[in-house]
């Protein structure tokens, strides 16, 4: 094993980590109320708005539509605009959000669904709000479906975010194309596989785990 | 306290519009347990849910307690839905909360501390005896107590009425027996309005002091359960009742023909209808001490509507014609609703 190996590898799955933790966490905190209004203005729903949905549905099956590849170099402008340059980590962050933001508000939407119309129902009938029913209703019996969603999300950020490195991001995927195929170093290649491989498994397991602990049914 | 002039209600469906209901009134007093019953689609929950506005009438109002909640507002109606408990064929719990939590989800929608939230749901565990279940989740319980935390919760903001959809129609007889006791209780403790909606007559039998019968989204029929139980007049009607009292006659006489004359060696059929009083008095015994006639027992139940003695009978007799209709008259005079059926013969078959 040569001596670069190590710092490189370390250096790339911090980079990783950082892109598709950041991306998360910021493509979370708009998805969920994505999610949320997909679903509370449909049809019959407790903040029924026909046209609203219709846009707003139009709108994420567009963005959902664009392979990843295209959207990252499609939105360039927008990027340079947002963090004042097109290459780096961070930057790479911005197609990572805009990507995972529409995916995450209809898996968030398809846990919603999921919870039975009854217990909306019940709660209608002791007066909650609108509010009330989403806080304390929708989300939480929703809670261990959106966990195991969002484990499939953060996977395909950690897929996402090596193609991102590879036009500039840095991470796992830029250290893979750079040294172990531009460069011939084998080595890296495989390692960088192995890392991936072992990142997924570990998000995968805390998902199962945690959607567990919160499943009550 | 609950009054209904002129509900109808309209669905849009893709197949065209559905008159679910087609013009209720009806008036239930303060304290009343009020039974409706319907078949499968005859507009019952629409009919419970337009009370509580889940479903919003087509035309008609619904007055409750004085208020005309069809011309409220969301935030008024959200206001005076506090003062209506329902419960439901499927509990409708949440499955992420407690017992506990689930009781409590009511008061928390107010401004209410967590100390207060404690002083009511505990009496109200009490009150349906699941103190030692607070802590567990509603996967962990039985149909039966899962409708007990159902009714805990309907009752934590102290509601002046009380709906139930079908809340029974999951649960087996036994645990339909003690759920609708407790409701029973409650009704008298609280003097809660109750409005039950069921399939099954014999719930209406057990805790209902009158009864609406639903059929196409029109009543069919109302009153006093008793009246209606002792002299229905809608095929509807009879129809739910003879689910519960068996007609079928014994197998000596079954599938022999009912003629409506005497015919050689014919027993008549009588249906006797007992009622209060009168059903705990020897009358059978006193119609055959006093007449010169036989009297052959083919079926007989005593069973309580409500609180009141109720008794049902299928006679057979044979004797003069004469002697007979004296019988009779000694039936009807003490209070006894007679039915004649006809006039059948015994399969030679069996044995006397
Ligand atoms: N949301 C709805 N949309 C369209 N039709 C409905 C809806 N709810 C009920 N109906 C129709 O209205 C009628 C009465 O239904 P319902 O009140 O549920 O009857 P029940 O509770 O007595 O079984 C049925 O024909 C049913 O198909
Ligand atoms: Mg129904």
């Amino acid at each position: 094993m040569s001596s670069d190996m190590l710092p490189l590898l370390s250096k790339a799955l911090g980079e990783t980590v950082y892109m598709v933790v950041i991306s998360m966490i910021i493509a979370t905190l708009i998805g969920i109320p994505l999610g949320v209004l997909l679903h509370t203005t449909a049809k019959k729903q407790i903040l029924a708005c026909r046209n609203f949905n219709r846009i707003l549905a139009s709108i994420v099956n567009a963005v959902r539509s664009i392979p990843f590849i295209i959207l990252m170099v499609a939105i360039i402008p927008l990027t340079r605009l947002i963090v004042g340059s097109s290459i780096g980590t961070t930057a790479a962050m911005v197609p990572l959000v805009i990507a995972s933001v529409p995916f995450i508000g209809r898996q968030v939407e398809t846990s919603l669904k999921e919870v039975p119309e009854g217990i909306v129902e019940a709660a209608l009938s002791m007066g909650a709000t609108p509010l009330q029913i989403i806080q304390r209703v929708l989300l939480p019996e929703a809670m261990p479906g959106i966990i195991a969603q969002l484990t499939t999300v953060i996977i395909s950020l950690v897929g996402e975010s090596a193609m991102a490195g590879a036009i500039g991001g840095g991470g796992l995927g830029d250290l893979a194309i750079r040294y172990g195929y531009q460069r011939f170093r084998p080595e890296i290649m495989l390692a960088t596989v192995i890392i991936l491989i072992v990142l997924v498994q570990i998000v995968q397991f805390a998902g199962n785990r945690l959607a567990k602990k919160l499943n009550k049914k | 306290m609950i009054k209904l002039s002129h509900i109808e209600k309209t669905y849009d469906s893709p197949a065209g519009p559905v008159k679910a209901l087609k013009g209720i009134d009806l008036e239930i007093a303060r304290g009343e347990i009020y039974g409706i019953i319907g078949l499968s689609g005859a507009g019952k929950s629409t009919l419970i849910r337009c009370i509580n506005m889940l479903e919003r009438p087509t035309s008609g109002t619904v007055t409750i307690d004085g208020q005309d909640i069809t011309a409220m507002d969301e935030s008024s109606l959200r206001q005076a839905r506090k003062s209506i408990g329902m419960i439901f064929q499927h509990f409708n719990l949440l499955s992420s909360a407690t017992v506990y939590d689930n009781i409590a989800f009511p008061l928390r929608l107010g401004h209410i501390s967590e100390k207060d939230v404690r002083a009511k749901v505990a009496p109200l565990l009490e009150l349906v005896g699941l103190t030692d279940k607070a802590h567990q989740y509603p996967a962990q319980l039985s149909g039966g107590q899962k409708q007990r935390v159902g009714i805990a919760r309907a009752l934590a903001s102290e509601p002046k009425v009380l709906l139930c959809d079908e809340a029974t129609s999951a649960l087996d007889p036994q645990t339909t027996k003690s759920i609708l006791e407790l409701i029973r209780n409650i009704n008298q403790k609280l003097s809660l309005t109750v409005v039950v909606i069921t399939h099954e007559m014999q719930v209406i039998k057990d805790i209902c002091d009158k009864v609406a019968v639903i059929e196409n989204g029109v009543i069919a029929e109302q009153g006093n359960v008793l009246e209606i139980f002792t002299n229905p007049q809608k095929p509807i009607t009879k129809e739910f009742i003879s689910v519960l009292l068996s007609n079928s006659l014994p197998a000596a006489f079954r599938g022999n023909e009912i003629s409506p004359k005497p015919v050689p060696g014919s027993y008549l059929l009588l249906r006797l209808t007992f009622i209060g009083e009168s059903a705990d008095e020897p009358v059978i015994a006193g119609m055959i001490r006093e007449h010169h006639i036989e009297v052959t027992m083919l079926f007989g139940t005593l069973d309580q509507i409500k609180n009141t003695p109720y008794g049902r009978m299928i006679i057979g007799v044979t004797g003069d014609e004469a002697e007979i209709q004296r019988a009779l008259d000694y039936l009807t005079e003490r209070d006894l609703k007679v039915e004649v059926i006809g006039y059948v013969q015994r399969h030679a078959s069996v044995a006397q």
